[in-house]
């Protein structure tokens, strides 16, 4: 690595630095866009006691799911986690914390940790039980909760396409979280499908500024879909 | 005779109008997409980053990047744009979606709403629902008006945890179309077949009923 060269060649190199207990915000939604092989590295490596901040979890053998049967994750923030048996198992035994937090908080909080926000307003969870235990202020006769925002000692972040400066873009809805969990970690590591050279990238058409990004892998990816649905095809005449 | 899902699915389609953005939960709601009327503009948000969303793909078509808020692969409507979840959370914090529709387990007089959790029972979380509720103005609920035991699912308080508070102002039931406001049900259309009585009879909170109480026209 050099300069503004961020590529790094291994998955052992990319996640370096993640010790026991740290916070990891990870990009994704369901299984979609996930960074399949940053999870499998963290794996790997055993770190244990982990805070995790995602949307979900995973299912049982693919995603951040794969770091439960080692109970890797000691706490983990999340909107939706109702795709996995042994992490309801573990939430029930009280073996896993769970902070369930709204879809939206939860990537405003991300959005807000990487601008350096500490915390801000939302009407999202007034009178519910994520309210407990926050401050509460009226704003033009509405009521709002105070939320507090989220960063990491690491992001793991997936984008299709990035040069080696680490600008990236994003594909469909696989960039979901992502370009929020890229500006929240104090180490952003991403993993992409291609890694072109500087210059080679449209500035117009970058969605991630490669000054979030601090190691950038190119991987090939699984892409795993959760619920394959189809629709039948139709011939001429029939609707 | 109590509405099937379709014809739930139908009746909240006749409360779409042109030019409407629109974001269907899971479940029932998302059958709504297919009853928007002939020659009507309606773009679907799905909150995982996708307005414009079309309908499932072929086989063919099927792309891994491309999911619904349910997770399911689907396809880009013409004129879709793709962002991502904080922008898409914008919108809907920011009052910028026309209609919402999700469904409950229960929902009380005082336009309260408890959707995500059961105590001790099931743990999923409200995924998107709490920004919904408190950010859309305009809210269908389409729930069953009773469970199957006969326990009324509209209530004079929720019992569950809260999905948001004070924020439901229409609940379409499989038996009936219900307002909220002044802390009442207002009972506005009933089920094809179904009696006022039986309405009543499974309404805990409390319901106005007016003289004439017309049937839901399909």
């Amino acid at each position: 690595m050099a300069g503004f060269d961020k590529v790094v060649s291994s998955y052992e190199e990319a996640m370096a630095g993640l010790t026991d207990n740290m916070t990891v915000i990870a990009g994704g939604f369901g299984l979609c866009g996930i960074p399949e092989n940053l999870i499998n590295e963290i794996k790997r490596k055993g770190s244990k006691g982990l805070t995790l901040v995602s949307n979900n979890c995973g299912v049982d053998d693919f995603g951040l799911g794969i770091l439960l049967p080692d109970r890797q994750i000691k706490k983990i923030i999340a909107s939706y986690v109702g795709e996995n048996a042994e992490f309801e198992r573990q939430m029930m035994a009280g073996e896993l914390d769970v902070e369930l937090t709204p879809q939206g908080t939860l990537a405003e909080k991300m959005r807000a940790g990487g601008a350096g926000i500490p915390a801000f307003y939302t009407a999202t969870g007034v009178g519910t039980p994520v309210a407990e235990g926050k401050d509460e202020r009226q704003f033009n006769g509405r009521d709002y909760i105070l939320e507090e925002s989220i960063t990491g000692d690491f992001a793991i972040v997936k984008a299709w396409k990035a040069d080696r400066y680490g600008n990236l873009v994003f594909r469909k809805t696989a960039r979901n979280f992502n370009p929020m969990a890229a500006t929240a970690g104090k180490i952003t590591v991403v993993e992409v499908e291609e890694i072109v050279e500087p210059g080679e990238l449209d500035p117009d058409q970058i969605h991630t500024a490669g000054i979030y990004v601090d190691r950038l892998i190119l991987g090939t990816f699984e892409k795993r879909i959760e619920q394959r649905t189809v629709r039948p095809v139709t011939t001429q005449g029939e609707k | 005779m109590a509405l099937s899902r379709d014809q739930l699915a139908q009746r909240v389609a006749q409360e779409l109008q042109d030019g409407y953005y629109v974001n269907l939960g899971i479940g029932i709601p998302t059958l709504v997409a297919n009853y928007i009327p002939d020659g009507m503009e309606v773009m679907l948000q799905s909150e995982n980053g996708l307005l414009g969303m079309g309908q499932f793909p072929t086989e063919e078509e099927i792309d891994a990047d491309l999911i619904n808020a349910g997770k399911q692969t689907v396809t880009m409507a013409t004129g879709a744009s793709i962002f991502d979840s904080a922008e898409s959370f914008a919108m809907i914090r920011g009052g910028h979606v026309d209609l919402t529709v999700l469904g409950a387990f229960e929902v009380d007089v005082n336009g309260n709403i408890a959707s995500y959790m059961i105590p001790g029972k099931l743990i999923k979380g409200m995924g998107g629902a709490m920004d919904l509720v408190a950010g859309a103005d305009n809210i269908i609920v389409t729930m069953t008006h009773a469970s199957k035991h006969g326990v009324s699912k509209l209530l004079a308080n929720c019992t569950l945890p809260l999905t948001g508070k004070g924020c439901i102002k229409k609940v379409l039931t499989d038996l009936a179309f219900i307002e909220i406001k002044d802390g009442k049900f207002y009972l506005l259309e009933r089920a094809p077949g179904v009696s006022v009585e039986e309405i009543i009879k499974l309404t805990e909170g409390e319901l106005v009923v007016s003289d004439n109480i017309p049937e839901m026209q399909f």
